[in-house]
């Protein structure tokens, strides 16, 4: 559900049924999606609203609060000139959630970034395997637990 | 990791990985039966892929039949340390990040914290950092022909490009104090007042380097090497491109006019006057001619702002926020107050987040914020430009010849640095 004032905007009324929430603030456009709805969100954003670019998809970790991640993704319309950012939330017990790179490929390094710094893990990902850190790394290091100084946590 | 998915399950996404080439090597390895094609790294240290870039490389002959970059080696956590940083602090991160577009990277920090704030800044100020982000544009672009040049097997022209990109330093530490990680922009303006003498060192470069860059062009354009390694190698659909990620002067070389500093002006480049250069040929000769233009267009802009620069002060006012005048902080209670409130502890920012964008030499960097009210960013994520051009690196050059991998990569312009943060 979008809130009233945002009714009249096409690019959140487009997406009501799948929407948590929105909100419109430093002249900027977020949706809230259910981790559920993300792959018809995204379709339906793609082939319908004509976003043509992913720009980015990156996580913040709300510790200690629940649900703990949110993942974010930005897109932008190359021809309505106009960016969105999407949002889902997902726990930090179990973080996951389907992965955006059927609907755009730009997806992937992406996400093996989140996956790789913040440990959440993106279904039906052609290669979910860490991206900057060694493969044998113990721990997400951008985690709001963990210290950014210290040998050992 | 619980990474492991069913290969043939995947959609055509025109990715390899690692895994992949490693398990045909120990296939070629087991059986000796068929034809056998041999792996080859690429890197981490090789010279033409500026920087630890390594590629695996899968041959048949000198046909590339898999190809798979594996980055990381220069990931520095800076997306964390953002986080223990105060605000001002986090400028001289940003400069880090992209070591050759510094001042593009504090520009695109700047503009997100101060949207947070809801801070105005003055004309000056702005116009300063316009014309100090198109030096950047030039340095970057100088370092890239450069480079690009020597891989191809070009040498001189590296000698004529860094004799450029000299000036262009002097010029930053004209301003700064430091060629190359300049932290000058900040969060409400500049941190000094432009100095005395600047336009006439900025208007020497100005009349001077239009014919460089004559000179560039002669050396190359119409070098029959030159075209004959650059022309027709290293295409990419475009529609390809877009779902892959890549920005910038890769786009603009296949005919899509895309820049950010016309599509969503920033720091007041709706005022100045200049074009986005395209072409539609897509490959590497390309992206060279619309870099060359840029080149052009640039110091077209630079010309601009060194002749309408308004007057006035180079920060914005707010007294909780810009550290107050020097003069002010010895004669004045309030002034010496903020000072060392600023100083010890920071500025507060309103909760809130932002996703800014602007034009890098390489394409769109932006910088998403998220502030908790607090004096530190809760969570500052980076878009690096070569983070997205690097993905398209497998479907650039599978299928091609060796030599024109070494063409394709210099032609996507990326800087490790940015890649790995």
């Amino acid at each position: 559900m979008i809130p009233e004032n945002l009714r009249e905007d096409p690019v959140a009324s487009a997406l009501d049924d799948v929407a948590v929430t929105a909100k419109f603030e430093f002249n900027e456009l977020t949706v809230e999606i259910a981790p559920e709805n993300i792959l018809e969100a995204l379709r339906r954003i793609k082939h319908q609203l004509r976003f043509e670019r992913l720009s980015t998809v990156t996580a913040v970790d709300r510790y200690p609060a629940e649900p703990r991640f949110e993942i974010v993704y930005h897109l932008q319309s190359i021809a309505g000139k106009q960016y969105l950012r999407l949002k889902a939330r997902v726990s930090g017990e179990n973080p996951e959630i389907e992965s955006a790179f059927a609907v755009y490929r730009a997806a992937n390094w992406y996400e093996r970034e989140v996956f790789d710094l913040y440990g959440v893990r993106f279904l039906n990902h052609p290669n979910l395997t860490r991206i900057m850190l060694p493969d044998d790394w113990v721990g997400y290091p951008l985690r709001k637990d963990v210290p950014v100084t210290g040998t050992r946590y | 990791m619980s990474g492991a998915n069913d290969s043939s399950a995947l959609p055509d996404g025109g990715i390899t990985t690692e895994l992949e080439v490693e398990q045909d090597y120990e296939q070629h390895e087991r059986d000796k039966s068929g034809p056998r094609s041999m792996v080859l790294n690429m890197g981490p240290q090789h010279p033409s892929t500026h920087g630890v870039l390594r590629l695996l490389l899968e041959l048949d002959g000198e046909t590339i039949l898999k190809a798979a970059p594996d980055i990381g080696y220069l990931h520095t956590g800076i997306e964390k340390e953002f986080e223990v940083k105060t605000y001002q602090q986090g400028v001289t991160l940003t400069d880090r990040i992209d070591y050759l577009a510094p001042l593009s990277n504090n520009l695109v920090y700047c503009l997100a914290a101060e949207k947070l704030l809801g801070l105005e800044i003055p004309p000056l100020a702005q116009w300063t950092r316009v014309m100090l982000a198109e030096f950047t544009r030039l340095n970057s672009h100088l370092v890239w022909l450069g480079t690009h040049a020597i891989d191809i097997g070009a040498m001189s022209v590296f000698l004529y490009c860094f004799r450029e990109r000299e000036e262009i330093l002097r010029v930053f530490e004209m301003f700064s104090g430091q060629r190359m990680m300049t932290s000058y922009f900040r969060i409400g303006g500049l941190a000094l007042e432009p100095p005395r003498g600047w336009q006439k060192r900025v208007k020497d470069f100005v009349d001077i380097f239009p014919s460089r860059v004559d000179e560039y062009e002669e050396l190359l354009t119409s070098n029959r090497i030159w075209t004959g390694r650059t022309k027709g190698v290293g295409y990419i659909s475009l529609e390809d491109m877009i779902d892959l990620g890549v920005t910038g002067p890769m786009l603009r070389a296949a005919g899509l006019r895309i820049d950010v500093r016309k599509d969503a002006p920033y720091s007041s480049y709706e005022k100045f006057d200049f074009e986005v250069p395209t072409r539609t040929e897509n490959d590497v000769f390309a992206r060279y001619a619309v870099r060359i233009e840029e080149m052009r267009q640039s110091t077209k802009i630079i010309r601009q702002a060194l002749e309408g620069m308004p007057s006035g002060s180079h920060q914005a006012d707010a007294p909780g926020i810009v550290l107050p005048d020097r003069e002010k902080m010895k004669t004045q209670m309030e002034a010496l107050i903020y000072h060392f409130k600023i100083v010890t502890e920071g500025f507060r920012v309103p909760e809130g987040e932002v996703y800014q964008a602007i034009e890098s030499p390489r394409g769109e960097v932006g910088c998403y914020m998220v502030s908790d009210g607090t004096q530190k960013p809760y969570r500052v994520h980076w878009r690096g430009p070569s983070f997205g051009n690097l993905q398209a690196i497998p479907k650039m050059i599978e299928g091609t010849l060796i030599a024109d991998v070494i063409a394709g990569l210099g032609s996507m312009d990326f800087v490790l640095g940015d890649t790995d943060r």
